[in-house]
């Protein structure tokens, strides 16, 4: 019997093991998964916690729900991956044997490699990329009365790259529903030149930070949070003042990844952007954001990657070519707050492109510009993600490669010096 | 002369340059004083050096952490090297695309 290995049983490990367990020769191969956490959590809705649209109990589910029949689960820590040998230890001792692994151990969040970041942590400083984080932060909303808010972004690659905006479009609504919105000041802080870097994206929804009132401090590269003075202070020694600070902590691979030797300065594995192959062990591949594949980390980009990855593994294991390639494909909506939303959706080579989704003329979903449609796109998202998505299904329409069908292009022409 | 150096290279529309294998150290220079840095010192070479290396053969201008883990050097002297923006001064001085987000 061979074994087929799983590291995460997230989105990416979840969508894996459905769609293998289907393809794989059970006579001749053993799936096994592994993941510490019995929860499998719905992160995009995390988003909402703090502002009270969703409550923890929307966005935790059992993990087995959702793992086939026939696929060995262990939940346990994995402590070290030997490539080398084709072996994992997990915490406790137990050793699995590999001939095929894919990691999908994710990206999480490190709050403590930023200095000062974590002596506030929960009480004046908060997060909402953990259930935790978001639940403490709806707590103290409740009963905030107002003051500068800073939303500070430590380092890029950060998973759900819009998430940042979509949090303070929805603070700018949630505060003029209590009605203090005028007692509220937003800022964000980004190591970014903009809120929006690529030209497409700049040039529809650039004035759109300043019509809801919120400040921009670009080119802001964190160094220290001054918990004294209630400053995030930069390496460049600006300083902007806050009375709440909401963090997206430096991102990071898993622990393991990292203590076993294979992870880059960020602990995400070198991979082949297409093949989803790693660099350096033909038989090791990832999904999703343990790589660092330079697409998006966001659930969609996983579910664009599934198809290809499990072509890949096939050819693989089966000693032919690997044919299939990714294309950095993501598919992301964006919360606007006035229960509107936007629609990006794009790849490694073309950026996000207005028009309709996926059909053109007719969408109905509208990219790059607001709407009510694009909306409840964002909120339906939940139930295609737990009832078609992570069972590894296809979404009606929408295919794994990007599609010009529908989008529009505002050209400019090159520049020359 | 600055204008003269630089009349034949190719440039996108923020200043980047469009093709990396018109770089030289000439031009470097040139670059760098329009980005405010009159003289580059040994410690700036070894940065841009670094950078235009590993940009290369990645095919990315590389990270503020990429650079500071591939030079020894610290976030705080980049950007006292570096004012405002080290990566990306760089990576304009290094004839390299500028490193980008998603949105």
């Amino acid at each position: 019997m061979k074994t087929f290995l799983i590291l995460g049983a997230g989105t990416g490990g979840t969508m894996v093991a459905n769609k293998m367990s289907k393809r794989l020769d059970r006579r001749e191969w053993r799936i096994v998964i592994v993941d510490k956490d019995e929860t499998h959590y719905y992160q995009p809705g995390f988003l909402f916690i703090p502002f009270g649209i969703y409550s923890p109990s929307d966005v935790v589910k059992p993990k087995r729900k959702f793992l086939p029949d026939g696929v060995e689960v262990f939940f346990s820590d994995i402590e070290f991956i030997e490539p080398e040998r084709n072996r994992v230890r997990l915490g406790g001792g137990k050793e699995i044997n590999y001939d095929y692994l894919v990691v999908a151990t994710g990206s999480h969040t490190h709050p403590e490699q930023t200095p000062g970041l974590t002596d506030a942590w929960q009480q004046k400083v908060f997060d909402f990329y953990t259930l935790e984080g978001a639940t403490n932060l709806g707590k103290y909303l409740e009963t905030w009365n107002g003051g500068r808010m800073v939303l500070s972004i430590t380092e890029m690659p950060i998973k759900c790259p819009v998430a940042p905006l979509e949090f303070l479009f929805l603070a700018d609504w949630y505060f003029h529903k209590r009605g203090m919105r005028d007692r509220v000041e937003l800022v964000l802080a980004t190591p970014l030149p903009g809120a929006f870097t690529k030209p497409q994206a700049s040039a529809m929804l650039g004035g759109m930070l300043e019509r809801k009132g919120i400040s921009l401090e670009p080119e802001f590269t964190i160094m220290e949070v001054d918990n004294g003075k209630q400053v995030i202070r930069s390496y460049d020694e600006r300083e902007v003042p806050y009375d709440l600070l909401v963090s997206i902590p430096l991102n990071m691979g898993a622990d393991v990844i990292q203590n076993s030797g294979m992870g880059d300065e960020l602990g995400f594995i070198p991979t082949q952007k297409n093949t989803l192959q790693t660099i350096k062990w033909p038989n090791v591949f990832i999904i999703g954001d343990a790589g660092n594949v330079p697409s998006s980390k966001a659930g969609s980009v996983a579910h664009f990657m599934l198809d290809i990855l499990v072509e890949n593994l096939s050819d693989a294991m089966q000693g032919r070519e690997m044919k299939a390639s990714f294309d950095g494909h993501a598919n992301c909506f964006i919360e606007t707050g006035f229960n509107k939303g936007l629609l990006i959706d794009f790849n490694f080579d073309v950026e996000p492109l207005p028009g309709q989704f996926p059909f053109p003329v007719i969408g109905p979903f509208s990219l790059l510009k607001e709407s009510t449609l694009d909306h409840i796109g964002k909120m339906g998202f939940r139930w295609i993600y737990w009832n078609i998505l992570l069972k590894g299904l296809p979404i009606p329409f929408v295919e794994s490669h990007m599609s010009m069908n529908g989008k529009k292009s505002l050209s400019k022409a090159p520049v020359q010096a | 002369m600055v204008d003269a150096t630089l009349a034949s290279i190719s440039f996108d529309a923020e200043g980047y340059m469009t093709n990396p294998s018109q770089w030289s150290k000439e031009i470097a220079e040139s670059l760098a004083s329009q980005e405010g840095l009159a003289t580059l010192t040994a410690e700036h070479w070894k940065i841009i050096d670094f950078c235009r290396q590993t940009g290369l053969a990645s095919g990315k201008a590389p990270t503020l952490r990429q650079i500071t883990i591939g030079t020894g050097i610290s976030t705080k002297d980049l950007f006292a090297l570096f004012p405002k923006g080290p990566a990306k001064k760089v990576a304009k001085i290094a004839g390299l695309g500028k490193p980008e987000g998603c949105v």
